[in-house]
């Protein structure tokens, strides 16, 4: 009667003992309510939801008592009428044990409704305003990571959503949670799936059931008559219900590593979501319950119990009637990827799907752990085709980088891995280890490269304003100049109109002295010579021997001076050099010095060449005076 | 009351090591039993003799490592390298050299180097090869002539002298050289038909050869059949000697045919007993193509231009060593990504 839908398979997978009959023979009972139920303000993933009411309140059964206010989330609403009891930390359902901030109600067994808005036809309205009541109905992923369902539901304008998938799967061992739902409320799995298709309008709908399931594949069958839902009944693989792989099975696609399904037009959703969209729907009831399955060897009366959010596992297991002498493991999940509990003391959450009391045979601890043989097995299994030993070998040597490189990040941690490993090693175990250091490193690296930044920005800043500073020196001295230009043109000026006072005018003044004073001497021995023309020389050594004297070590000091000025402001110009390069602190004041000693060196060396020239000047009247004789 | 705290997964299926170990044992039986049938009672003493000097020298190395000794004596995989000694072992070899070969094996290549897992080589073939290159006598004129039960063969009282005695005299009127010996020095000189008339090779290919390696194929396929191997090492090295027969010995009076090497010699042995030893084979199914079809080039050519008749053991050594390369280089594509990160963290290609 169904055209046999075309299926892709994918990669590894394991046939693990299903153990599902334990919970199927009866039907889905009500658990009842609970002495008092604890209700965690983040089952979700996003911000916790924040409490609007307050101790001592009373509540009716759907009153909304946690909302979010900003950021991702959803509301938590009570399962039942009654009194809040307190708001603080309990134990919540988590690996690691952890407590988490809880609203406990004690109901009051009555079970009184608040106002409910049912819709009859949600056609008529916007989907934006069905997406809202999907958000405050408090709906998230019921399969696993609890992601807000209204999110989810409004893909980004680019991702369009071509092909719709429920997740009937369930390939987990044990777990028949939603076997369970579709065989017996098949009409509001369909009815959930109508809604959030009209939502997304995609092309395709298809709902995927592993082969084990008959009974649900033939329930859903009937509900989906005269709509455009397609059922494909998978083969039966462990872990054909992982997002990925069913993807794969159904579309022949493959998620990008990294992205998301909707990267590839794909999108799933769980089958309990659907029916807590239907039921949000057409009953305006929100998220209170949802079907557990509580099964294990431990449990008396092994089956699926319909649970209100908030209820404690301990009153779970005892409607189950758990055998304690034999329970040796409690595993919230499946057998492949739940993890067990230290406490019973922890509430069931919306996204709660199983509870496992396995006694020690059922469950049995693994043998010690052996060698690796590298015999492969475990990448004959992995269904996202990766080395799990080479990715084992690089976890134990902390070699994280080579264990990323081989896509470490791809890992699923579905189990299928250490499930047929011969040596017992907990391979799963490793690569959390592994990945929890990557994520530790690669949060220090940020933190380091953070203060790197700031190390570098401020060093560029220092840099810019020394910069700045030069220049606004350099201004300085450059005004400075121009103003001394101008001055010395001023003086020059006025020396012109024969008022000298500047330096040069006096130096030449002084010299013009000297030789005012040499003439005359000259003269003077001009005249004795003419008295004693025979010894000329020795005379004017004796009888003028001040003179020359007084004469040469004048140029002779100004030559010395001048090579002082000149030595000094070459080190100058060095030490300036050498503290450009080092960037040091001095550099102003340096420049300072040099562009004096600069001066000095000039002044020195126009002295030098005025007194040149003066002697030049007194030999040529010496020769005159000697040529006029 | 308290639970038991354990990270998932919480279900387990494994078929442990040892059990693993155990199914090769098993499978290789058909393979002894064979041996036994055409060349006497010397396989199985090698088989006996070998396992125990493995686990006694296993045993002895774990205590001077302070490792847990019954703890890994159970895991069989010392047993395993013993048997495949004991298999391939010429069937009169004297005790010493069983001895050192074994030795060699547990002691240097594998414990040395780490114990189980950590063997770069391959044991047995460390073992085989060394007795190969340090007693060449030994290891070439001690090959029982076949079909001896049924002819003048030595009882199991006299096989055991013979290897007890470790003389050579003690054994030379049962012992005749291997196929491939025979082949390969004498084709030099005569053509295929005149090589081919010596009783070595009997009526078939190579006288209870045949049946040994067809006995050791029906063992190697009920490991792929129990997946305790995958079928790409095999058919790889298979097919890739296959190949080079065909493109390079095609002419019978040159070359040994392509019925010889894959039925006589250690062929089916190597391809699914030895070569598929995990520890030191390469992991993806791409590598254990790339590494099974090396091992058979290098048969082929051991086997034609090298010194050695037979070449199983150089070669998949030879192969152990390309091993890490061909890691590096094979990675499958993961899901999700376009195409395999090969080569190293970085993009190392070099």
């Amino acid at each position: 009667m169904h055209s046999p839908i075309k299926l892709w398979d994918f990669s590894g997978g394991i046939h693990p003992a299903e153990n599902k009959q334990l919970s199927t023979s009866r039907p889905i009972q009500a658990a009842g309510i609970p002495g008092q139920l604890v209700l965690p303000l983040q089952q979700h993933i996003g911000e916790p939801a924040e409490p609007i009411v307050a101790v001592g309140d009373c509540v009716l059964k759907g009153q909304k008592i946690a909302d979010v206010s900003h950021g991702m989330g959803v509301p938590v609403h009570a399962p039942t009428s009654g009194v809040i009891e307190s708001i603080g930390d309990y134990p919540v359902p988590h690996p690691s044990g952890m407590a988490d901030k809880c609203i406990v109600m004690k109901p009051d067994g009555k079970d009184q409704w608040c106002d409910r808005y049912p819709i009859s036809d949600y056609r008529k309205l916007d989907r934006d305003e069905v997406l809202d009541i999907i958000h405050s109905a408090g709906i998230s992923g019921m399969g696993g990571a609890g992601f807000p369902t209204y999110i989810k539901l409004k893909p980004r304008r680019d991702r369009k959503v071509d092909t719709l998938i429920l997740n009937g799967a369930e390939c987990e061992p044990y777990i028949t949670a939603d076997d369970m739902t579709m065989r017996e409320r098949a009409d509001e799995v369909v009815a959930g799936l109508k809604v959030m298709a009209w939502i997304l309008r995609p092309e395709r709908c298809v709902i995927g059931i592993e082969d084990n399931k008959p009974e649900a594949a033939a329930a859903l069958r009937e509900a989906i008559q005269g709509t455009q839902i397609e059922i494909a009944v998978i083969p039966t693989k462990y872990p054909s219900g992982g997002e990925k792989q069913l993807i794969r099975i159904l579309t022949g696609m493959e998620v990008p590593s990294g992205g998301i399904p909707a990267d590839i037009g794909v999108m799933c959703q769980n089958i309990g979501t659907a029916v807590a969209v239907a039921r949000a729907v057409f009953e305006g009831s929100p998220l209170i319950s949802r079907v557990v399955t509580v099964t294990g060897e431990a449990v008396k009366n092994p089956g699926n119990f319909d649970v209100l959010v908030g209820t404690p596992v301990d009153y779970l297991l005892e409607q189950a009637g758990l055998q304690a002498d034999r329970a040796s493991r409690l595993v919230l999940g499946g057998p492949m990827m739940g993890y067990t509990l230290t406490t019973t003391a922890v509430p069931v959450i919306k996204t709660t799907n199983c509870i496992i009391a396995a006694s020690a045979s059922e469950l049995p601890a693994p043998p010690p752990e052996q060698p690796c043989i590298r015999c492969g097995q475990c990448a004959e299994v992995c269904p996202m085709e990766l080395l799990p030993q080479q990715l084992f070998w690089h976890a134990k040597a902390t070699e994280f980088e080579k264990a990323e490189h081989l896509n470490l990040f791809d890992c699923i941690e579905c189990g299928a891995c250490s499930y047929v490993c011969p040596s017992s090693i907990p391979l799963v175990q490793y690569y959390r280890y592994a990945k929890g250091e990557i994520r530790v490193q690669r949060a220090e690296q940020l933190k380091a490269d953070r203060a790197r930044e700031r190390f570098e920005a401020r060093q560029q800043r220092l840099e810019r304003e020394q910069q700045e500073k030069e220049l606004r020196r350099k201004e300085r001295a450059r005004a400075a100049a121009e103003a001394q230009a101008k001055k010395k043109a001023e003086a020059e000026k006025i020396a012109a109109n024969g008022d000298a006072v500047d330096e040069r005018a006096a130096r030449s003044a002084l010299v013009e002295q000297a030789l005012a004073r040499k003439k005359a001497s000259t003269a003077t021995s001009a005249t004795t010579s003419n008295n004693a023309s025979q010894t000329p020389d020795p005379q004017s050594q004796t009888v003028a021997p001040g003179r020359p004297a007084r004469e040469e070590p004048d140029i002779e000091t100004l030559e010395k001076q001048f090579a002082q000025a000149q030595s000094k402001l070459e080190t100058m110009q060095t030490m300036l050099e050498d503290a450009k390069a080092q960037q040091a602190d001095n550099v102003d004041k340096l420049e300072r010095a040099v562009a004096k000693n600069h001066d000095r060196v000039k002044r020195a060396e126009a002295a030098l060449a005025d007194a040149r020239k003066l002697q030049e000047d007194q030999r040529e009247t010496q020769s005159e005076t000697q040529s006029i004789k | 009351m308290a639970f038991v705290q354990q990270s998932s997964p919480h279900a387990h299926n494994a078929r442990p090591t040892s059990k693993v170990m155990l199914w090769v044992i098993l499978a290789s039986l058909p393979g002894l039993l064979v041996q036994t049938l055409f060349f006497g009672w010397g396989n199985l003493i090698n088989v006996v003799w070998c396992i125990a000097i493995a686990l006694a020298s296993e045993a002895a190395i774990l205590k001077l490592r302070s490792k847990p000794v019954a703890f890994f004596l159970r895991d069989n995989t010392a047993a395993v390298t013993g048997l495949l000694l004991g298999l391939s072992l010429p069937q009169f070899a004297p005790w010493w050299v069983s001895a050192v070969a074994v030795i060699s094996a547990i002691v240097i290549a594998k414990q040395l180097y780490g114990g189980l897992g950590s063997n770069p080589f391959n044991p047995a073939m460390v073992g085989y090869a060394l007795v190969l290159i340090s007693f060449p006598v030994a290891m070439t004129t001690n090959w029982a002539e076949p079909a001896l039960l049924w002819g003048k063969a030595p009882g199991f009282a006299d096989t055991l002298a013979a290897i007890a005695s470790g003389q050579q005299t003690a054994v030379d009127g049962w012992t005749m050289a291997t196929p491939l010996d025979e082949y390969k020095h004498k084709i030099a000189n005569h053509t295929a038909v005149e090589v081919l008339a010596h009783p070595t090779f009997g009526d078939g290919v190579a006288k209870g050869w045949e049946w040994v390696n067809a006995a050791f194929l029906a063992g190697g396929l009920l490991l792929i059949g129990l997946r305790i191997i995958t079928w790409h090492i095999p058919v790889a090295f298979l097919a890739a000697l296959a190949a080079m027969s065909l493109a390079f010995g095609s002419n019978a009076d040159q070359y040994a045919p392509l019925s010889l090497h894959l039925l006589a010699g250690a062929t089916m042995l190597g391809a699914f007993f030895i070569a598929t030893d995990p520890v030191s084979a390469a992991t993806s199914h791409q590598g254990k193509l790339i590494y099974g079809a090396g091992i058979g080039i290098l048969v082929y050519l051991i086997r034609s231009w090298g010194n050695y008749p037979d070449a199983v053991a150089f070669s998949v050594l030879l192969m152990n060593f390309a091993v890490p390369f061909i890691d590096y280089y094979t990675p499958p594509r993961t899901y999700g990504h376009h195409k395999a990160r090969r080569g190293l963290p970085g993009g190392g290609r070099s």
